[in-house]
């Protein structure tokens, strides 16, 4: 990407801890309108604590979270939807208790326009027609593989402009996971800028235009996704070669 | 503190100051006759000037104005904690214990009075530091123990003549059965039930008590029980008594200081900070919490055989739901699990109090709010124990 | 004559189950503000039976001085029902605010303890403001009813019965048809997440108070009524029936908490009628020691199990 379009999203420095334990240890990080970017990394690198950071879940001690230009570091976390900024946590975090539908609706919660938000609905039972079917029954009683469309339909529900995904492969069987990253691909096309935090960083490379990679919360390496495919370092170390 | 900082806790203050006359005016202000507002502006004015002097004198010694009164007060306590650190515990402990042998023969009747009731609740907020403090189990109907304890001595002495010194254990124990019946099924309960359960079966104990005339004569209670005796001869004379409670709470601070450093100390610890994994460590947590409620009933229950003996009549209402909130409270102020902090907590809520006499009314209100607020500023208590972690499943 | 004999016994029933469901009614009242506090933070809200307490006071201040500006009783009601909803809302918040909000993070017995200070503080503060006293309610508003032989039924227990079922349809709409409800329910579902769909769980959290605290004092109201007075200690006993009631239908099910409490009337009446009057408070303790060691999730289970965030 060119240097001189300004990045939707960007940490500078970002520092978070749990209590003492410091989980980022400054992490810069740019994300550019229309990419999709993977955050990859072993187990406790701190890919979902980045994306938990962004949404000021967990507070940044030090740096800068930049969304559009403006530094975002002290806005409440209940804020950042509204302002297209939406995130899949790991695990897929979907309301069990609560219908498919509902669930879908809780993520226009902020939306006041009505034609908009039936029209996104639409757009999301095209995406998973799964959803439509089920959208009486309790988001709990859904399969792992409904759960993550749930999941990411009840994101798009909101709008977003970007949207950052954590683990969305988690869990699933290998045909599940190829659909999943094939729509990710889609919404991206349609002009969502795509965050992707993976532990399979063979596919998320290879759905990804750049990716950095994180160890023990710093970033040891950022390139262009093709690049790191081919790196022999990151094949060693992510690809099990 | 930034101008930004402050601005906002002036600004919280005074919505806090609004809301608060909100709430008030209408309770004071709306009578029959019509509305009326002198009343309420009245005591909202002095809460109001109260809240402001607190914020101003809160942001005078943020600003660091406050300094040199503070560095010298920090410095002599920093001085104090020197010498106590350097001083064998022993001549300390010694100096303590002089000085409570020593307290009835340089004061009145009203002192004697008044410290005997703090020795009381010292007993029983140890107690209650057993099953709260060490074992982590939160207990709202402690108070059912002294009232067993209580009623034992009474009813032994009104049917069987049974001295107190006999008495004594038997109450202990009694108290400590009715301790293992109540603990037995509230046992496999998490935290907040088995708050709640405690609470419930206190308040079975308070009204049967109450109810069951035949035996405890109801609501009237049990009068002309019979004062300790020794060789013959009868305690009848309060400082006589402030020994005898001065025995039974030097025997439960060093009941319970070795138990606190015992195994079974160590086992409760453990149970309290994460109780899987003193499980699957050995330790039998189910045996070791049924011991922690039987050994904390025990001093609760010769707390009120003692009581007992020293009003010579015993009620139901002296065994509410308030009293238990009160020991409580005393165990929390002071510290969870510190022996020093319960005796403190104890001092603050039954000593403090009798200093300001003419503040009776508002003593449970103050109470209260104090509660909520060590809550909300020092949840560990005016002199915290040394080995307290925060529960494993609340950490998440 | 047996038969005569059958329908006094008969009739005697009918009056206890009628009296039972207006107890129990009033009771699920309470403890659906339990209920929904725990399904949301669980925290035993322990100065819940106080908004109860205040709200029966705020009833009686209001209605005695709306009487005085020459209202109609039945507009005095009315009005003094909703006035004290709204305020007893108020307290609530403030009480929220001050106590529980700044602990969200510390340990549960540290909540716990901030709400039985508040508890006491709030008890002792209706007392030094409306004294040591019953006070009386004005019974001729709803005075009057329908008898059958022996049964009688008061236009108060009517006007009591038909108040609780209209609150509690209001309340089911709310929470299961609105924005505002679903919000509820997402946040006792998952803090974390409700928030990254944009959900301010602080406000829900504070609604959720105030909604709770309003039904506690509509039911105050209703027991001043019933009872005829009200005393600034009134909420403790209550609270812990109507406790026992949400624990009963299983902590966090708004459904059971109706269900809990009409068992727990009428389990009080019928206990109170037929075996002891003296220990008919003991029955409902004895009901909550029961369910939480045999079945602790309640008889329409609890939904609470993955509200930890």
């Amino acid at each position: 990407m060119a240097d001189n379009i300004t990045p939707i999203l960007e940490l500078k420095n970002v520092v978070s801890a749990y209590g003492r334990i410091k989980a980022l240890k400054g992490i810069s990080l740019k994300v550019f309108p229309g990419e999709i970017v993977t955050i990859i990394g072993a187990n406790g690198a701190g890919k979902s604590t980045t994306l938990m950071t962004i949404c000021n879940i967990i507070t940044a001690v030090e740096g800068d979270i930049l969304y559009k230009g403006e530094r975002i570091n002290n806005i409440a976390s209940d804020i950042l939807p509204s302002m297209g900024l939406c995130q899949v946590p790991e695990g897929r975090r979907i309301f069990p208790r609560l219908t498919v539908m509902e669930n879908l609706d809780m993520g226009a919660f902020f939306r006041k326009d009505a034609a908009d938000i039936k029209h996104d609905l639409e757009r999301v039972f095209e995406l998973f027609p799964k959803l439509r079917e089920r959208r009486k029954q309790l988001g709990g009683t859904l399969s792992g593989g409904e759960q993550q469309m749930l999941a990411m339909g009840r994101a798009l529900m909101s709008s977003p402009k970007v949207l950052l995904l954590d683990e969305p492969s988690m869990g699933l069987a290998p045909l599940l996971v190829k659909q999943i990253f094939d729509i990710i691909r889609m919404i991206n096309s349609q002009g969502v800028t795509v965050v992707l935090v993976e532990q399979n960083a063979n596919l998320a490379l290879q759905c990804a235009q750049r990716g950095y990679v994180l160890e023990t919360g710093t970033v040891v390496m950022e390139d262009e996704a093709d690049k790191l495919l081919t790196n022999p370092d990151i094949r060693k170390a992510y690809l099990g070669e | 503190m930034t101008t930004q900082e402050s601005k906002k806790l002036w600004l919280s203050c005074g919505v806090g100051l609004i809301w608060f006359l909100i709430i008030l005016w209408p309770l004071l202000g709306i009578t029959p006759e019509g509305l009326e507002f002198g009343k309420t502006f009245k005591v909202f004015g002095y809460v109001a000037v109260g809240v402001v002097i607190l914020m101003l004198f809160y942001q005078v010694q943020q600003a660091g104005k406050l300094n040199f009164v503070g560095t010298p007060l920090k410095a002599t306590s920093v001085g104090i904690g020197k010498i106590y650190e350097i001083t064998p515990r022993w001549i300390l402990l010694g100096i303590v214990l002089a000085l409570a042998i020593a307290f009835p023969l340089v004061t009145g009747r009203y002192a004697h009075d008044v410290s005997i009731s703090v020795l009381i609740y010292i007993c029983l907020g140890l107690g209650l530091n057993i099953v709260v403090g060490l074992a982590g189990l939160l207990d709202l109907g402690y108070i059912a123990f002294y009232g067993v304890g209580a009623y034992t001595y009474a009813l032994m002495s009104l049917h069987f003549g049974l001295s107190f010194w006999l008495c004594l254990p038997i109450a202990g124990v009694t108290a400590a059965i009715a301790g293992c019946i109540i603990g037995y099924p509230t046992l496999r309960m998490r935290g907040d039930y088995l708050a709640i359960v405690t609470l419930g079966f206190g308040e079975i104990v308070r009204l049967i008590l109450n109810n069951w005339m035949g035996l405890t004569n109801g609501p009237n209670g049990i009068m002309g029980i019979l004062r300790p005796e020794i060789f013959g001869f009868q305690l009848n004379k309060l400082w006589m008594l402030y020994y005898v409670i001065l025995g039974i709470a030097v025997f439960t601070i060093l009941a319970v200081y070795r138990l606190n450093f015992s195994r079974i100390g160590r086992a409760w610890e453990a149970i309290r900070e994460d109780e899987t994994a003193a499980e699957l460590m050995g330790v039998n947590t189910f045996l070791l919490k049924l011991l922690a409620y039987a050994m904390g009933a025990t001093f609760a229950g010769f707390a009120g055989a003692f009581f007992a003996a020293r009003m010579r009549f015993v009620g139901p209402e002296s065994f509410s739901f308030l009293e238990s909130a009160m020991v409580l409270a005393m165990v929390v102020l002071g510290g969870m699990g510190s022996i020093p902090g319960v005796i403190l907590g104890v001092l603050a809520l039954v000593a403090l109090p009798e200093v300001f006499r003419e503040f009776e009314l508002y003593r449970m209100l103050v109470f209260g709010g104090v509660m909520t607020l060590m809550m909300l500023i020092r949840p560990a208590g005016i002199w915290p124990a040394k080995r307290v972690g925060r529960r494993s499943e609340e950490a998440d | 004559m047996r038969g005569s004999e059958h329908w006094i016994h008969m009739e005697f029933f009918i009056q206890q189950l009628i009296n039972g469901i207006t107890l129990g009614g009033v009771y699920a009242l309470i403890a659906l503000g339990y209920t929904m506090v725990y399904g949301i933070i669980q925290l035993i809200n322990f100065a819940h039976g106080e908004f109860f307490a205040a709200g029966g006071y705020m009833g009686v201040i209001l209605i005695s001085w709306l009487a005085s500006q020459g209202l109609h009783p039945y507009a005095c009601l009315a009005l003094a029902l909703a006035l004290s909803m709204g305020y007893c809302a108020l307290l609530a918040m403030a009480v929220e605010r001050l106590a529980y909000k700044p602990l969200r993070e510390a340990s549960r017995l540290a909540v716990l303890l901030s709400a039985l200070g508040m508890s006491i503080f709030l008890q002792n503060g209706l007392m030094l403001t409306q004294g040591v006293y019953d006070k009386g309610y004005p019974t001729e508003i709803t005075s009057g009813g329908f008898e059958w032989g022996l049964v009688s039924v008061s236009y108060m227990q009517i006007f009591i019965v038909g108040l609780t079922a209209t609150l509690l349809v209001g309340l089911n709409i709310l929470v299961f048809k609105t924005r505002i409800g679903r919000a509820m329910r997402a946040t006792s579902q998952d803090k974390v997440m409700s928030a990254l769909v944009g959900i301010n769980s602080n406000r829900i959290i504070s609604i959720t108070f105030a909604i709770g605290a309003g039904l506690a004092a509509a039911a105050g109201i209703m027991v001043g009524l019933y009872y005829g007075s009200v005393n600034y200690s009134m909420g403790f006993v209550p609270g812990i029936k109507a406790f026992a009631a949400a624990v009963l239908g299983g902590i966090g099910n708004i459904t059971g908490a109706l269900i809990g409490g009409l068992i727990i009337g009428m389990v009080e009446i019928f206990a109170a009628g037929y075996i002891s009057g003296e220990y008919k408070d003991v029955f409902a303790f004895i009901i909550l020691i029961g369910v939480l060691y045999f079945r602790p999730s309640g008889i329409m289970g609890e939904n609470i199990d993955d509200t930890r965030v």
